[in-house]
């Protein structure tokens, strides 16, 4: 766990070393101080397309960093070869990948915190002051991170047993079909074929549901967020990710490095 | 008696290609040997024959197809044994965006050092592998000597007892070399074995207590560089002056520099080629003995495996 | 090699436990989700011109992706017997602007908008809107003007235009002979049993979807009641002429020799006469059900 901790660390440590990141960042604040003036031309729903526009460019920055990094944070080890080195210290496979992990979702946090902080501001600025029920701008946030990390345990895992370009595409499509996964079990079953609407319905569980951490519309309209769901959200977000892990974990201690 | 350092026994690696991985490419066959405590060990062979892929096995990096390796009397998975073991990788490649200092740093964390520890260790090591003046600089920035070095201080940053090297000397410049020789012996003198590999041959010639070698996945001979050496059969070399052109029959096999002449003749014909020259009126310089060196042993070996390798493809088509 | 092993046995651990774990989180997370009640948009782009601009070289793909939408959303409200459906036109609309030869989206977009609630959303005005311009990309398709007839036939009563549409659709190739019959029988008699069975039952046999066969079949089974309630009171007339009251159950008419048998409905079950002495389904029929439905709904949609 402590060896874990040092790589986590460490995989915080060159995120923040890299430029590309405070560019994006950069960028999410620029959108959100853009809302700021789109929110002075759309009268009545200033704080509406404020929200909306902020958690959204937060939520694509996020999706930008938490994809390619990702999928970098193994495939790059491994390519450039300063994984053989690490892995000749006393760390298990296992452990790396969780360091890993953890100093993605580390920097994920600090960054989304940063964005998240901005945001708040923009609010501020329209509104001279914020209300209890604000907090859900904060709710919609932490929703997002769960979102990222999930997404950067899926990134892992493939980039564990496949080239980064396919892992990419693999989580980019795994990404989008979970926004539709609601979708998938709105269907009208009783229409299809008894095997047909099984299959859908297991596939609506196995899937990430990405939908779940949405709720950027009751954030928009300051609509409270029930504390129940913010609990399941957080449980649901570990207990995939332990599974993605754990499979990561499993496939990346038998691969032979090249 | 002691367990030896590295035990290896029957390791092999085979690599699937091709489509759908049908196809193996044997890397490693049947590797068998030890390293006794203490010893510098050299494992030499040409590009390709299987040096890195017994060294990464042995480091867990790769897996075997067949066959088990033990380092310290424990088995190659157990990672924790690797807390006792130093490494440096073939042409190694570190963090880029740390310096020096923090990449060896970020390594000595893996091992349980106090921070004082961490720091004093840090510092020996950069001044040990002359890298002081360098410590701030971004790896970046680094040239490829530059590099090795930083892997070379990694390797034996807590005070290993088996350090393995994969070709410490390449890519360095005559100084740097002189002074990796020089960290090995004095590795060496603190009573730590060091494997190592190469494909210089006069680097193993002088530092090792014993060398296997490998061609073409297989180990051909492990021993003393000395007595491999001895397996070859030896000759005698004539150094005479000559001056004029006498008719001497012996004269067309030697090779001339100005009037000073080379002849090697095997042992049994000396006397008579002595006669021969001195009744030419040649004036004999010097006579000695002719060892075959491990750059011929080697060869041999090499040429040997080609021409099987050729007969393998032919038989192949 | 041993931490290995390890990793594989948590794995067939972590995998089962952890998906038993999501399904039930999942559960819960739904049931939250729906206790908010948030009414989600299903249309966020409203104009199709734009959905068009944006769809690139790809708007066919789109007009399919809107399309199962289509499906999806009446499908949800169908199912959950929702009878507001706002959204169907401005879906149906983007789907057929994207794509104008989808001819599937004018037919049955038609048939979900036309019907009063609880089969259609009640909009006559805007399937007929629908199968026009259908029939302005695919002029030379004569089921279009089928399904115009139809929509005018069931929903408007307005008989000269179905008739006048049946005529014109005849005129097309390939156009079944029974659609010229149809236009001079409509033109004449106006709504008849066997004009609508008719139709129905073309409908039954034309489709490949098993909902759109579903309702057909529903409906032909609601029009053989209807038409065989129709003729039972007729007979329970000519029962009261000859005793001089009316009967009270089927097997009067039966004594009587009006009948041979019990009468019973497509499904099987006996009719019966009701409290007002006219004939009726069976309490048990599960016809009674979608007839009863159908009444309600035609009393609450204007």
């Amino acid at each position: 766990m402590r060896r874990a901790g040092v790589v986590a660390l460490n995989t915080f440590r060159e995120a923040v070393r890299d430029r590309v990141l405070y560019n994006l960042v950069f960028f999410a604040l620029l959108m959100i101080a853009a809302s700021v003036a789109v929110g002075q031309i759309s009268i009545g729903i200033e704080q509406t397309v404020i929200v909306s526009l902020g958690l959204s460019a937060i939520s694509v920055i996020g999706l930008l960093i938490s994809i390619f990094l990702g999928v970098a944070l193994v495939s790059k080890e491994m390519d450039k070869r300063t994984l053989y080195t690490l892995l000749a210290k006393p760390v298990r496979r296992s452990e790396f990948l969780l360091g890993k992990f953890a100093g993605l979702v580390l920097t994920l946090a600090v960054n989304t915190a940063a964005m998240a902080m901005g945001l708040l501001l923009a609010m501020l600025y329209v509104k001279h002051s914020l209300e209890r029920s604000d907090t859900v701008v904060l709710v919609a946030v932490y929703f997002i991170l769960l979102k990222l990390a999930l997404i950067v345990a899926l990134a892992l895992l493939f980039s564990c047993f496949t080239t980064p370009l396919l892992a990419i595409l693999f989580t980019v499509g795994l990404y989008s079909a979970g926004l539709y996964v609601q979708e998938l079990r709105n269907l009208p079953i009783e229409v299809m074929s008894p095997p047909m609407s099984a299959f859908t319905k297991w596939l609506s569980y196995l899937l990430p549901n990405f939908e779940n951490f949405n709720v950027m519309a009751m954030a928009a309209h300051g609509r409270v967020v029930p504390g129940a769901l913010i609990l399941q959200n957080t449980l649901y977000a570990v207990v995939y990710c332990t599974i993605v892990l754990t499979a990561a974990a499993a496939v990346f201690s038998r691969r032979n490095l090249k | 008696m002691p367990d030896p350092a590295i035990e290896i026994e029957n390791l092999t690696k085979e690599y699937p290609f091709g489509f759908l991985h049908l196809k193996k490419r044997t890397s490693l066959e049947g590797l068998s040997m030890q390293v006794e405590m203490g010893d510098v060990f050299g494992f030499i062979g040409p590009n390709g024959a299987g040096k890195s892929t017994t060294i990464k096995l042995l480091m867990g990096l790769i897996f075997p197809t067949a066959g088990s390796a033990r380092i310290l009397g424990k088995p190659i998975s157990d990672v924790e044994m690797h807390g006792d073991i130093g490494y440096l990788p073939e042409q190694p490649y570190f963090y880029d965006y740390l310096t020096a200092a923090e990449v060896l740093d970020y390594f000595a964390r893996f091992h349980d050092l106090t921070a004082a520890d961490r720091k004093d260790r840090v510092d020996r090591m950069l001044r040990k592998v002359g890298l002081e003046t360098a410590r701030k600089i971004q790896l970046r920035k680094y040239s490829k000597g530059m590099l090795q070095r930083v892997g070379l201080a990694q390797a034996i940053l807590h005070d290993p007892k088996v350090v393995i090297l994969d070709e410490p000397m390449s890519g360095l410049d005559p100084v740097g070399r002189r002074e990796v020789r020089d960290i090995i012996l004095e590795l060496k003198k603190d009573g730590k074995t060091v494997m190592f590999s190469t494909h210089i041959l006069s680097d193993a010639e002088t530092l090792c207590d014993r060398v296997g070698v490998i061609v073409g996945g297989k180990l051909r001979g492990v021993g003393a560089p000395g007595t491999l050496v001895d397996m070859k059969t030896l000759g005698m070399e004539i150094l005479f002056e000559l001056t004029g052109t006498a008719n001497v029959p012996l004269l067309s096999k030697a090779t001339r520099t100005g009037d000073c002449y080379r002849l090697q003749v095997p042992e049994e014909e000396l006397y008579a080629a002595i006669e021969q020259l001195r009744g030419a009126g040649a004036h004999i310089l010097s006579v000695s003995q002719v060892k075959a060196t491990l750059e011929e042993f080697f060869m041999n070996l090499v040429e040997a495996d080609r021409a099987q390798g050729a007969a393998v493809e032919v038989s192949g088509q | 090699m041993k931490s290995e092993k390890s990793i594989a046995w948590l794995l067939l651990l972590v995998v089962p436990l952890g998906f038993a774990g999501i399904w039930r989180l999942q559960h819960g997370i739904d049931a939250q989700r729906a206790s908010i009640s948030e009414e989600r948009d299903e249309v966020l782009l409203r104009s199709p011109k734009l959905v068009k601009a944006m769809s690139l070289e790809y708007a066919p793909l789109l007009a399919d992706i809107y399309w199962t939408r289509v499906v999806q959303y009446y499908g949800n409200k169908h199912l959950r017997g929702q009878a507001n459906l706002d959204l169907l036109w401005p879906l149906l609309d983007i789907t057929t602007a994207l794509d104008p030869n989808l001819v599937i989206a004018y037919r049955f977009g038609a048939m979900f908008l036309s019907p009063a609630a609880p089969g259609g959303a009640g909009r006559p005005d805007l399937a007929v809107q629908l199968i026009q311009r259908g029939i302005q990309a695919n002029p030379e398709y004569w089921r279009l003007y089928e399904d115009l007839g139809f929509v005018y036939y069931f929903d408007l009563k307005d008989y000269q235009k179905a008739s006048a549409a049946f005529l014109e659709g005849s005129k097309k190739p390939n156009a079944l002979v029974w659609m010229k019959i149809m236009a001079a029988k409509v033109a004449a008699e106006g709504e008849s049993f066997e004009t609508s069975l008719f139709l129905w039952k073309d409908i039954y046999d034309t489709s490949a979807d098993p909902s759109v066969k579903k309702n057909a079949l529903m409906h032909l089974q609601l029009l053989t009641v209807k038409e065989d309630c129709k003729q039972l009171d007729a007979l329970a007339d000519e029962y009261a002429k000859r005793h001089g009251k009316r009967p009270s159950r089927m097997s009067d008419l039966v004594q009587a020799g009006l009948v041979r048998g019990i009468p019973r409905d497509p499904l099987g079950f006996p009719y019966v006469f009701g409290e007002g002495g006219k004939a009726e389904l069976n309490l048990d029929s599960p016809l009674l059900e979608k007839q009863l439905m159908f009444d309600r709904f035609k009393n609450v949609v204007p």
